[in-house]
C-alpha cells in the first residue's frame, strides 16, 4: 500500500474541499478502496475519511413519499431495515446477495455505488488494463473472460460492474444525490455509471470532489412491492459475484401486466436497465410466453465479448426466472439464500 | 505524523498511538496489542479469518483501517471468555467439532457471536450456513461449525445474558 496523508474532516463542505485536491479519494468503510490499494491498483494521495460525517446515515420517508437513504448507511442495515424492505424488497433481496454477512456490516451505500469492477485484468497490476492504466490496453480480450460483458462493452474494455444493490436500484428509479464543488445535484442511478467505450478508466459521471450523500427510491417504486425479485446466478452458492443476475418487479392488475422494471447485472459495466423489454410487458399476461418474449428483447442487443455467449442464455433465463418469481409474489420473508436461483422458494409456480 | 485515537478493547479502555495510516485494525491487534488470536489469512476480504467485533457487529478486521475507527469499542477472540470460563459459542465449537487445525477458528467463533447478536437465522441451518458463508474453512468442518452455531444459537435464546459480547 502506497503512503497516504488521511483526513478527517467534520463537515460535508470541508470533506468537499480536501477531496477535490489531486490525487484524493474518500474513505466509507474501505472495504473495496483498501483492498484496492494492498493491491496497488490504487494509490491515493490523500485519503478523505467520511466515515464520521454527521447527517449521512439516516434512512427516511420524506414528504412526497420518496424513501431517502443516507451514503453512509450500513448495506445490512439497509437490507434489514424493516419498513425499506417491505417496501422495496428486490433491493433488499439484492442488498443480501452481496458480499458476505461481514462485508454488509461494514460497506456503505454510496461505496457500493461507486466500487471498482472485479475484472481480474484490473487486479493484477502486470496485466494490460486500459481502466487502470489508459491506453495500456486490455489483456481481458483474448484472455479468461467468460465472465465479461456481453452488453455495453467496447474494444477497450470488456469488464462488468459488480454491484448487486445497483441492478435493483436501477430497476427502481433510484435517484442519487450529489454533492460537491459546483454543488448539489441529482443523477439518475441508470446514468450514474459509464460504459467504457473509449475512455473505460472513467467510470461514473462525478468529478473530483463530488460526494454522494443520499440516495432516493421514488414513492411510485413501492407499487411494485407485492411482485418483486432480484436473483442472481454465481459459480459457487453463495459470497460471490454473479455471473449474470436480475432485477424484476411487476406492478400486477388481475390477470394483466400494468408496468414492469427490469434490470440486469453482471452483464455490463453498468446495471442494465431494459426498458424496451418493460414495454413489451405492459399489457401482457404474466405468464412465461410473455416473459420469454421480454427477455429476448432485454438481450437483442448482447453479442460476447469472449469466451462467453453462454452468458448471453444465460442473462435471458435468469431475467425469465426473475419475472417468474416476481410474478408468484414477494415472499413474506426471504428465503434462506436470498436472491439464489437454486433455491426452492415455499409457494413458488413452477413453470419448468 | 502521529495521531492518538482511542479504542475499548476487549472491555479495557485503550488508547493508541497511530504513526502510519496505513495500519489496518487486523495489523494493530496482532502487531502492535500482540492479540494474535484474530488470525490473517488472505489479508484482502475474502476468508473471514480476522472477523471481529466492532461496537457489536462482525467486520473484516483487515479492511478496516485502525485510524478511522477511534472511539469504536472492539471485540476479539481474547475478549469472549469470562476468565476461565468459555463463552458458549467456544463451549459449542468444542462440543461438535467444529474445527480441525483451527487457523479460522477465531474468526469462525466471531462471526458466530455477530449471527447470534443479528437474529436472522430462527435456528434455520441453511440461514446459519449461508449466514456464515464470509468465513471459509480449508479443512472443511463446516458440518461441525453449522452444528456449533445452531447449538449457541438455542443456548442464547435459552439464557439471553450468557451471549452478552
Amino acid at each position: 500500500m502506497n503512503r497516504f496523508d488521511y483526513v478527517r474532516p467534520a463537515t460535508i463542505p470541508a470533506a468537499i474541499a480536501a477531496a477535490g485536491a489531486e490525487g484524493a479519494a474518500y474513505l466509507g468503510a474501505g472495504t473495496n478502496l483498501i483492498d484496492l490499494m494492498k493491491g496497488g491498483i490504487a494509490r491515493p494521495a490523500t485519503l478523505v475519511d467520511i466515515a464520521h460525517l454527521p447527517g449521512l446515515d439516516g434512512i427516511e420517508t420524506l414528504a412526497n413519499g420518496d424513501v431517502r437513504v443516507g451514503a453512509l448507511v450500513r448495506n445490512a442495515d439497509l437490507a434489514h431495515h424493516a419498513d425499506f424492505a417491505r417496501r422495496f424488497p428486490a433491493v433488499a433481496e439484492a442488498l443480501l446477495a452481496g458480499a458476505s454477512p461481514q462485508l454488509r456490516n461494514a460497506a456503505t451505500v454510496g461505496g457500493n455505488l461507486l466500487q471498482r469492477t472485479r475484472c481480474r485484468y484490473f487486479y493484477d497490476t502486470a496485466s494490460a488494463c486500459n481502466k487502470r492504466v489508459p491506453g495500456s490496453g486490455c489483456d481481458a480480450r483474448g484472455g479468461e473472460n467468460r465472465l465479461h460483458a456481453i452488453l455495453g462493452w467496447s474494444d477497450a474494455c470488456i469488464a462488468t460492474n459488480p454491484s448487486d444493490f445497483c441492478v435493483a436500484l436501477a430497476a427502481l428509479d433510484a435517484v442519487v444525490e450529489v454533492d460537491g464543488p459546483a454543488g448539489p445535484r441529482d443523477v439518475a442511478l441508470v446514468d450514474l455509471h459509464r460504459l467504457p467505450g473509449d475512455t473505460p478508466w472513467i467510470d461514473h459521471q462525478l468529478a473530483p470532489g463530488d460526494l454522494i450523500v443520499a440516495i432516493r427510491l421514488p414513492a411510485a417504486a413501492a407499487a411494485f412491492a407485492a411482485h418483486s425479485r432480484y436473483v442472481k446466478l454465481r459459480e459457487r452458492t453463495s459470497y460471490a459475484f454473479a455471473l449474470v443476475s436480475a432485477a424484476a418487479a411487476l406492478d400486477l392488475d388481475g390477470g394483466t401486466i400494468r408496468a414492469a422494471r427490469l434490470a440486469l447485472g453482471g452483464v455490463a459495466m453498468k446495471p442494465w436497465r431494459a426498458t424496451a423489454a418493460e414495454a413489451l410487458l405492459v399489457g401482457a399476461a404474466p405468464d412465461v410466453a410473455s416473459f420469454e418474449r421480454a427477455a429476448d428483447a432485454a438481450l437483442a442487443e448482447a453479442r460476447p465479448s469472449g469466451a462467453n455467449a453462454f452468458k448471453i442464455a444465460l442473462a435471458r433465463r435468469i431475467l425469465v426466472r426473475a419475472l417468474v418469481r416476481a410474478a408468484a409474489g414477494t415472499p413474506a420473508r426471504l428465503p434462506a439464500l436470498p436472491a439464489s436461483p437454486l433455491a426452492p422458494v415455499a409457494g413458488e409456480i413452477d413453470h419448468g | 505524523m502521529t495521531s492518538s485515537i482511542n479504542l475499548t478493547i476487549n472491555h479495557a479502555h485503550t488508547p493508541v498511538e497511530i504513526d502510519d495510516p496505513r495500519i489496518t485494525l487486523l495489523d494493530l491487534l496482532r502487531e502492535r496489542l500482540h492479540l494474535t488470536g484474530t488470525k490473517k489469512g488472505c489479508d484482502r476480504g475474502q476468508c473471514g479469518a480476522c472477523t471481529v467485533l466492532v461496537d457489536g457487529r462482525r467486520i473484516n478486521s483487515c479492511l478496516a483501517l485502525a485510524i478511522s475507527l477511534d472511539g469504536a469499542e472492539v471485540l476479539t477472540i481474547e475478549g469472549v471468555a469470562a476468565g476461565d470460563t468459555l463463552h458458549p459459542v467456544q463451549r459449542a465449537f468444542i462440543e461438535h467439532d467444529g474445527f480441525q487445525c483451527g487457523f479460522c477458528t477465531p474468526g469462525q467463533i466471531m462471526s458466530a457471536i455477530g449471527l447470534i447478536a443479528e437474529a436472522q437465522t430462527d435456528g434455520d441451518p441453511d440461514r446459519v450456513r449461508e449466514q456464515m458463508s464470509g468465513n471459509l474453512c480449508r479443512c472443511g468442518a463446516y458440518a461441525g461449525i453449522t452444528a456449533a452455531v445452531l447449538q449457541a444459537e438455542r443456548a442464547a435464546a435459552a439464557a439471553p445474558q450468557e451471549q452478552a459480547a
